[in-house]
């Protein structure tokens, strides 16, 4: 337990019970977190990065004291979450993207200065702080629209200023660019970066979805999967990993009944993930070393299978994820990424 | 010696939290209740409302007794019927907006991580319903006197016994509403009208619109538990003087008794709410039920 960090955690986990609801004795335990250790220093941009129900949003819950956990514990600011919610709060705050909260018949300013109120604001602070951050975030010329005239964009980035504006030593962002599109993802990430360098001892947790997001934004990123935290480092540091390994992205033709396993099983391939793509699909391997590449491609060829496109690249965040988890991050998610 | 000045500095900043907490949420709560396009139709309907209500009784009372509404039993009908309108304006108040901010504005967890004193913040959004509901009932005070001849002399009134009263009683209300705040933390789905549901299911056992005798005799505890009773009672001996001992209740007990009773149930109720909100803020941690909304 060190004064330095922001947020620590311990062997956390969380078991969500659901009950039926006609026969309470029937019992379904969902394993939402397990062991998950965790040390944030001050001053750092903290990313969590999984697929949807990995477990992000679980744990952004127990930090702001909203969850109890159901085993181990978690300090925020040197307080455990269970005994000193009190402690905490003064000290943090709170966004989640992709839902509409606030107070529809208030405006913009409203809904601002009325959560600034509860943090002990005075209120000429509070309003110039609104003014300065609507204005950094791009929302200056509604700050006096109804917020239920608002698009949900721009609900979601009043709801991020809302975060930022009691200055909290350690703030928390559930998927902030959740559900925007990529010009108001882009204004929200420069943002919080901007802010970061303008407040150095403050700490943010974000989680995210979003490969890029993680990679362009964080100091250090956590990949959680199925409530695990499965490696937790820089995003060079994460990528470096796999650079001795050979990365390779080829188009191809129809697979014609190739399997991935068929090609793991190869000598030199680590990993290996096929996905359609336009008239055909896309192969993306992992290679222990270039010289296993040949009898990837002898196998293409005796089943008939064309190769259009072919290039080496350097990894991913996305790369770590695959490599860690055996598939792809959010194949199924529907935003492009800018 | 240095343990004291800290234990005195988090004294006041907990006073500090509740008050910011009340204040900021009654300028809230007020915004929400006269956010009404048009103020003439909020004031139409804030009269229209108890009005009719009150009629509704006065036509059963007309129908019932053959129209006897000179007899001494119709004020103290009437009289506990007009008060009662706080019993449900009041706990409503309190109660709703623990519903109203998870369901409808999806705000509950950005409060709850706040720095504040949740029960002062619930108790703050209570005020504008208190407000509308005063209206309500002077309005409905007003009807009975100018057309229905409640018997009301402002000189005959004992108006300390009243304001004491009055203020001891909305006290009460308020931590009974507290008290099905902290309920409602824990029922997840929109049962929205908590606090209108109990105040009609204690509406027949608190001697509203007819003295306890007439409930069976297994439910007259029930009504003598109820700080409401002695609450109706206290307000209509201060209101209309000798008139309403004549009603058998709690005619064996004098002003003073009466007031000591609803102190100590006030107590009472205050430490339920205590309670009743730790338990419950305990068990909605513990169950993710803070930011729980029905189409989960
Ligand atoms: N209140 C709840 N009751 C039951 N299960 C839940 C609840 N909240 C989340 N879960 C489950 O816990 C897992 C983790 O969810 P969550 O923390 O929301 O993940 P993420 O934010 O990464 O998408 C998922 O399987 C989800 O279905
Ligand atoms: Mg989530």
């Amino acid at each position: 337990m060190s004064a330095d960090l922001a947020i620590e955690t311990h062997h956390l986990g969380r078991i969500y019970t659901i009950r039926n609801r006609r026969e309470r004795r029937i019992r379904k335990e969902i394993v939402a977190l397990q062991d998950v250790n965790l040390e944030v220093p001050r001053g750092e941009l903290f990313g969590l990065l999984g697929p949807n129900g990995a477990g992000k949003t679980t744990l952004i819950k127990i930090l702001t004291t909203l969850l109890a956990p159901t085993t181990g514990w978690a300090r925020v600011a040197g307080y455990d979450v269970v005994r000193e919610p009190q402690k905490i709060r003064p000290r943090i705050n709170m966004v989640s993207g992709g839902e509409t909260s606030g107070y529809g018949l208030l405006t913009v300013r409203e809904n601002l200065w009325m959560f600034a109120q509860f943090y002990g604001l005075p209120s000429r602070e509070a309003n110039r702080r609104i003014e300065d951050l609507l204005r950094r975030i791009g929302l200056a010329d509604r700050i006096h629209t109804k917020s239920s005239d608002l698009s949900t964009g721009l609900r979601q980035k009043m709801n991020i200023v809302r975060g930022f504006l009691t200055d909290p030593e350690i703030l928390f962002l559930d998927e902030p660019t959740l559900g925007l599109d990529v010009n108001a993802a882009r204004d929200v990430r420069q943002f919080i970066r901007e802010w970061m360098d303008a407040h150095p001892d403050r700490t943010v947790l974000l989680t995210t979805h979003y490969m890029v997001e993680a990679d362009e934004l964080c100091d250090r990123v956590a990949i959680i999967s199925q409530g695990r935290v499965l490696a937790c480092d820089s995003p060079e540091a994460l990528k470096r990993r796999l650079r001795r390994e050979a990365l390779f992205d080829i188009e191809i033709t129809a697979p014609n009944g190739l399997t991935a396993a068929a090609l793991e099983a190869l000598p030199g391939v680590r990993k290996a993930v096929l996905s359609d793509a336009d008239g055909g699909a896309l192969l993306k391997l992992v290679l222990a070393e270039d010289s296993a590449l040949p009898g990837v491609i002898g196998v293409l060829t005796e089943r008939a299978v064309r190769v259009r496109h072919l290039t080496k690249r350097e990894p991913t965040l996305e790369d770590v994820f695959v490599e860690l988890v055996g598939r792809p991050l959010a194949e199924e998610e529907g935003r492009d990424e800018p | 010696m240095s343990r004291n000045v800290y234990s005195s500095a988090s004294f006041r900043e907990r006073w500090a939290a509740a008050w910011r907490s009340f204040r900021v949420a009654t300028w809230l709560g007020w915004q929400i209740e006269s956010n009404w396009t048009d103020p003439f139709l909020f004031a139409v309907y804030s009269m229209v409302k108890p009005l009719a209500s009150a009629a509704i009784l006065v036509v059963m009372y007309g129908v019932i007794t053959n129209g006897q509404f000179q007899h001494p039993i119709f004020p103290y009908i009437y009289l506990g019927n007009a008060f009662y309108i706080y019993v449900g304006a009041v706990m409503t108040g309190v109660s709703w907006a623990v519903i109203d901010d998870r369901e409808h504005y999806r705000t509950l967890k950005y409060i709850y991580v706040a720095p504040i004193r949740i029960p002062a913040y619930w108790l703050g959004r209570g005020v504008a319903r208190f407000l509308t509901g005063s209206f309500a009932v002077l309005i409905t005070l007003a009807a009975g006197v100018l057309f229905l001849h409640v018997p009301f002399h402002p000189a005959r009134v004992n108006w300390p016994l009243f304001l004491l009263s009055l203020t001891l009683g909305v006290v009460m209300l308020a931590l009974m509403g507290l008290v099905l705040a902290s309920i409602s933390l824990m029922i997840a789905h929109h049962f929205f009208l908590i606090g209108e549901a109990v105040a009609g299911a204690l509406y027949l056992l608190s001697g509203a619109i007819f003295p306890l005798e007439v409930l069976p005799p297994w439910l007259r505890p029930l009504g003598f538990a109820m700080p409401i009773t002695y609450w109706l009672e206290l307000i209509r001996r201060s209101l209309l003087g000798d008139v309403a001992r004549g009603f058998p209740t709690l005619s064996g007990f004098t002003n003073g008794q009466l007031l000591g009773i609803l102190a100590g149930l006030s107590v009472l109720f205050g430490l339920m709410a205590a309670v009743a909100f730790r338990l419950c803020d305990r068990q909605a941690r513990e169950k993710g039920l803070i930011d729980q909304t029905t189409n989960y």
